[in-house]
């Protein structure tokens, strides 16, 4: 058994068991920790599989900021309150698992035929590990996006600006002026 | 070089991301299937990832780039809508959002 097998084992298990354990845990707090947990894993399985860059900002972006995001809202929102147990469709939890299995089935089944029609499936990681080498992961990913992918590199900061201006306009809260300004056209509408 | 093969790794993307599709189908409050969705955005990177190296290219990292920047609009976009919800409603529970079912 090489290392590679060895950590790929704890990859595999930390991932799959973390992401697991976010079904069962009726804290939001938890669940996000868990998803933290997963996402590290995530990040080793990267780095198993040449992607060095991918994986710091996995690590950066994804378990650093991404998910400090999402408990400052749990903890805006109310961290002691759980999750309530009552189910308006009874049926639905029943059905959301027995069609996820069967989604995990497809899933899988594809993937193996899939890996069956590629020719020499896996062989290529020589090639990958020598891009490693010469030029380098991060030169490799910077010259492809600002050549082929330059387009779709200058949409993603458009949309980043849309979505900074988007979430200043749904988070703002109106100010007592603009309240009451409301609520008097509120009136005359009624009055009318 | 690489002894685990790129098979063991879409079957791990795989049951991640069925985890998530179950997770977002069962769970009630917002914020944890906001949570869900990012572990099948992951599970999703994981398989691109795994597609560069059987391809011995490096375009499956760039589609990852821009998964994760995506991913992270769609987080700030999310959890705001979630708030604006929230003060209105004070739950966060998906349930309680039914104005527009008929």
């Amino acid at each position: 058994m090489t290392w590679e097998q060895l950590i790929f084992g704890v990859v595999f298990v930390v991932a799959l068991g973390s992401s697991m354990a976010m079904l069962f845990m009726r804290n939001a707090v938890h669940v996000a920790l868990y998803l933290v947990a997963a996402q590290m894993a995530l990040a080793l399985a990267f780095l198993l599989q040449g992607a060095f860059f991918i994986a710091a900002v996995q690590i950066i972006v994804y378990a650093g900021a991404i998910m400090v995001l999402f408990l400052f809202v749990i903890m805006l929102l109310g961290v002691d309150k759980q999750e309530a147990l009552i189910e308006p469709l009874p049926a639905q939890r029943p059905l959301a698992i027995g069609l996820g299995v069967l989604l995990a089935a497809e899933i899988i089944y594809v993937a193996g035929k899939g890996l069956e029609l590629v020719t020499g499936a896996g062989a290529n990681s020589a090639a990958l590990n020598e891009i490693n080498q010469n030029p380098g992961n991060v030169k490799a990913l910077a010259r492809l996006l600002f050549s082929s992918y330059l387009l779709p590199f200058e949409a993603t900061s458009i949309l980043l600006v849309v979505a900074i201006v988007g979430v200043m306009v749904l988070a703002r809260r109106m100010s007592a002026s603009d309240l009451v300004r409301a609520s008097k056209n509120d009136e005359t509408l009624e009055a009318a | 070089m690489n002894s685990v093969g790129p098979g063991y790794y879409l079957l791990l993307s795989a049951l991640m991301f069925t985890v998530g599709v179950i997770g977002a189908l069962v769970r009630r409050n917002a914020i944890v299937i906001f949570m869900f969705i990012e572990l099948m955005l992951n599970a999703v990177n994981l398989a691109f990832v795994t597609f560069a190296r059987m391809h011995g290219e490096v375009v499956g990292q760039v589609i990852v780039f821009f998964v994760l920047v995506v991913a992270a609009a769609e987080v700030v976009v999310g959890l705001a809508i979630i708030l604006v919800i929230f003060r209105q409603r004070a739950s966060a529970n998906v349930d309680d959002v039914n104005l527009l079912k008929w």
